[in-house]
């Protein structure tokens, strides 16, 4: 993978290719691989290796952006001829701002040179799928490694560099009718065991036998991590500013106010150590950490540069694109939680649904922030503190914003599908249909 | 013979057979490598301003092996005999770790080698036309939009793509396709009355997508629709909220080409009936014991899935194993009767010859099954005779949301906008509407589909799939039509 020297020798050699008034350069470089299993063998196993360069040329006020491999002369000189003439042809800007000049930006540790050969991977994958025959199961999933560089640097010279190694290792067991997964990833290699991937997902696909139906309804739910994370994702992009602005937002005239229940808090922050996200934004704005939500209060939102200015603000390096009119989104969102842990959740319950993660997830209304999908891959009833059986998966229409508002318990947060959150439980969780598994 | 076909891939047929040699020597028994050069032009603008604005290129190679009876792949974006030499040799390796849990050999559906040249048809390069005039035809549509009186954002866009593909294999095929598509289309948001609402044209998710060259965008009547539809983006802000109910339901063609996609285009893909999605997008209630058998539908439905239908997003001449591209039914009188195939998944329905449904998401991925064009043949009535003919439902028009379970059973969709129809007549407008289902109670309650006269093959670029994760782009064509007893609302009951 390319060092901070490497890349910034490309990029150099890049903006010199162009002579536009301004030039900036995106540098990306990955080396991933991929082993994917299904039905306890190995079916695809892929390796892939990419360099990637942006150019992006500014001409008075005008602006092109031109896009390709190779970081050889002839390649960089292509792309400069047709990010300018893209320039040239593109109508004046009244809006477009210069390009930033030097940053300073957080170190961020994200990157192990320890990586995994193919051998490595089908050895992990073996072990579970072991696991899984001793027991009459199936198992499916896949275990990852990507290695990415991403350098901005432009001619005022602004330089931004950010590298990270990240490993997933994921396992969905299937029992007859039930079936169970677990999934970890980190930067580390060494964090992930797939013994303890293979057991949890194989000990709610034995626990999930013979699932029985359970109409649809509102009830208590516990949502695993898993679950939470497929749902708060939903909560950024309301956090846009320019969405907020134009009233396209479900905080449109509601920033500062009280949404949500007091023991909600969320942040942006790229920098929590179970992040350890890119440093800035697509212009080479530093990330800052972003309190979205404080004691239910929506508090900040995230603005890119344009937005910005435009309210006499700092941007807070969520921006999109390097125009400022595809706005902000905060990203490596971190939910707080609580003390309490998965088990007390249950016990403390009389009857409730416990949830492992969702399927098919997708906003029905942007303004209620509704959220439909299904349930999948552990799915219990619990009764009087304990779980009892495995559920048939159900369909949920939730409003996040009510959700939000009836969480009762939540536990110690931890890094699943992108985000950094607790397993939480809440009342009223809006069930309205059922399926045949 | 297309001259561009050649010049486009020109000094990359030796790099191919040095692929294919070097697969060989590695102990490859098979070997397939595909070089593919994409071109791309984006153009956005966003309340009468350019939002966006790029040309992208993007090239390389990926090889596919079998190596002692697995799959491994691996592929890279430098055109060199030494990168070329490197990622062969890896995939190999790669293969023979697979083969380290295999269950059996895999084994390929035989088919012949070709030698061809394919290009999609099209009639304007959209490539040459002047940038100006694609930015003046998107501001006007934008600052049109926003002369109506609670339109706040407007915004239109077009997206070109040129891809150029070399596929060639140990089994002698040596392929070359340029295939071209463009897309076109709108979105206003109307805000107000403490709401916000979404109107798009002529669909969701930036407008209709063909294969087809600029003269896709000249078919597209945007400035003659974007006053109507800003209209009814306002008046969606007043209008009273899609009742929840069980009723007759009347689909557009643009909403039920995703039902289309999501209720049988997803499940008849043989991989996932064979459980190799099983951890991400699921499975499917397509088992092969229900095919020649299951009553899917109604017996007035047809459905087609189509590689050479002219103007179809994934219409080709070759599909990415080197499989010709061929029509076949889907769904007939109602029955189930067929599956999306690939060589390994062919054989074991006892097929002689795979349907040609393996594509790739460029040269970094491998080729999966992905759903060609699939159609649901029209009927008899006009939409205006369909909806005389309904005593009490609804009207849905244009997608806004979409989710199904990962066997493909009970989904539900939301669109943009719907009509309450009394006695046979369009009487007010509603907001938020939604309708939820079953797959097999759904399509066996269609009992009147529209003429071909309102037959429009809609596409689709958003299609996912696989991990890493695809993209693919397919179409769907069907007319409107009418399904009985739906449940409708529920997503917003109380």
């Amino acid at each position: 993978m390319l060092s901070r020297e490497e890349i910034g020798e490309i990029a150099e050699r890049a903006l010199r290719t162009c002579e536009a008034d301004e030039v900036e350069v995106v540098v990306r470089a990955w080396r991933n691989y991929l082993t994917r299993y299904a039905s306890n063998y190995i079916h695809q196993n892929l390796g892939e290796a990419s360099l990637r360069i942006t150019l992006r040329a500014v001409i008075g006020s005008r602006m092109g952006e031109a896009s390709g491999e190779g970081a050889d002369e002839g390649s960089l000189r292509r792309l400069a001829r047709k990010a300018s003439e893209l320039a040239r042809s593109s109508p004046e800007d009244p809006e477009l701002l210069p390009r930033l000049g030097p940053q300073e930006y957080r170190k961020v540790d994200a990157f192990c040179e320890e990586g995994t050969s193919p051998s490595e991977r089908a050895r992990w994958i073996s072990e579970v799928v072991a696991h899984c025959r001793e027991r009459g199961l199936e198992a499916a999933g896949f275990f990852s490694e990507e290695r990415r560089a991403l350098a901005i640097a432009n001619s005022k010279g602004l330089f931004a560099f950010y590298r990270r190694t990240s490993f997933t290792f994921s396992a969905s067991v299937t029992s007859g009718e039930g079936s169970g997964w677990c999934e970890r990833s980190s930067w580390r290699k060494d964090e992930i065991s797939p013994r303890e991937v293979g057991e949890v997902a194989v000990r709610k696909a034995e626990m999930g036998r013979n699932p029985r139906e359970v109409g649809p309804g509102r009830y208590t739910v516990i949502l695993e991590p898993a679950a939470v994370a497929d749902l708060i994702g939903y909560l950024a992009p309301g956090f846009d500013a320019l969405a907020v602005e134009e009233g396209r937002s479900f905080l449109s005239g509601k920033v500062g106010k009280k949404l949500f229940g007091d023991n909600i808090n969320i942040a942006s922050d790229v920098y929590h150590p179970l992040h350890r996200d890119v440093p800035f934004d697509s212009e080479g704005v530093p990330t800052k950490r972003v309190q979205l939500i404080r004691n239910g209060v929506a508090e900040n939102l995230a603005y890119d540069r344009l937005t910005a200015k435009r309210h006499g603000l700092e941007p807070t390096g969520h921006g999109l694109g390097p125009r400022g009119r595809l706005g902000a989104i905060p990203r490596a969102l971190v939910m707080e939680g609580g003390r309490d842990t998965l088990e007390e959740m249950i016990s403390s319950t009389e009857r409730g649904i416990l949830v492992t993660r969702f399927h098919y997830h997708n906003l029905v209304d942007p303004m209620k922030l509704i959220v439909t999908g299904m349930t999948r891959d552990g799915t219990f009833w619990i009764e009087d503190g304990r779980i009892r059986f495995g559920i048939k998966n159900l369909r949920f229409n939730q409003s996040l914003l009510d959700l939000l508002n009836s969480v009762e318990m939540t536990s110690e947060p931890v890094y699943v599908s992108g985000a950094v959150v607790p397993a939480l439980k809440a009342g009223e969780f809006n069930f309205t249909s059922s399926t045949e598994f | 013979m297309c001259q561009g076909v050649r010049q486009e891939v020109d000094g990359t047929r030796e790099l191919a057979e040095l692929a294919l040699e070097v697969a060989r020597t590695c102990g490859a028994s098979y070997a397939d490598v595909r070089i593919v050069r994409t071109e791309e032009e984006r153009i956005s603008v966003k309340n009468c301003l350019v939002s966006e604005l790029s040309r992208n290129e993007d090239m390389g190679f990926g090889v596919r092996v079998l190596a002692d009876g697995a799959w491994g792949f691996s592929s890279s974006s430098v055109l060199s005999e030494e990168e070329v030499r490197r990622v062969v040799a890896e995939a190999v390796e790669i293969a023979k770790a697979s083969a380290s849990l295999k269950l059996r050999d895999v084994t390929l559906a035989p088919e012949p080698p070709h030698t061809a040249e394919w290009t999609t048809p099209i009639a304007k390069d959209p490539f040459e036309v002047p940038l100006d005039e694609k930015i003046d035809l998107l501001t006007r549509t934008t600052e049109e939009a926003l002369r109506t009186r609670g339109i706040k954002v407007a915004q239109a866009g077009m997206r070109f793509v040129r891809e150029h593909k070399l596929f060639s294999n140990t089994e002698g095929s040596y392929i070359e396709q340029v295939l071209y598509f463009s897309g076109v289309g709108f979105t206003v948001f109307a805000v107000g009355h403490g709401d916000m609402q979404r109107r798009s044209f002529p669909s969701s998710f930036g407008g209709q997508y063909m294969s087809k060259g600029y003269e896709l965008v000249e078919e597209v009547p945007l400035l003659e629709n974007v006053g109507r539809i800003s209209e009814e983006a306002v008046m969606l802000l007043k209008a009273r909220q899609c009742p929840e109910a069980t009723t007759d339901l009347i689909l557009d063609g643009s909403q039920l080409a995703l039902q289309i996609h999501e209720s049988l285009g997803h499940p008849s893909e043989l991989d996932r009936v064979l459980g190799t999605e099983a951890s991400f997008a699921g499975t499917s209630f397509l088992t092969p014991d229900k095919l020649g058998r299951l009553k899917y539908a109604s017996p007035i439905v047809d459905i087609v899935a189509d590689s050479t239908v002219p103007g179809g997003l994934a219409t080709a001449g070759y599909d990415d194993e080197g499989v010709e591209a061929q029509r076949w039914y889907l769904v007939r009188e109602g029955t189930f009767v067929g599956y999306l195939t690939s060589r390994e998944t062919a054989p074991v329905l006892g097929e002689p010859r795979s349907r040609g449904c393996m594509r790739a998401d460029g040269w970094n991925r491998i080729p999966l099954i992905r759903m060609t064009n699939i159609s649901l043949m029209p009927g008899d009535p006009t939409l205006d005779e369909l909806i005389n003919d309904t005593r009490d439902g609804i009207y849905m028009e244009t997608n806004k949301s979409w989710s199904i379970d990962q066997r493909r059973i009970n989904f539900q969709f939301a669109t943009e906008i719907a009509w309450r129809i009394k006695k046979g007549r369009k009487v007010e407008v509603l907001k938020n509407p939604s309708y939820q289902g079953k797959t097999l109670e759904f399509w066996n309650s269609c009992d009147a589909i529209c003429n071909e006269d309102h037959f429009v093959l809609w596409g689709i670029v958003n299609c996912g799939k696989g991990q890493p994760l695809q993209i693919a782009r397919m179409s769907h064509g069907a007319s409107p039509a009418r399904f009985r007893r739906v449940k409708v609302g529920v997503a917003h009951a109380k």
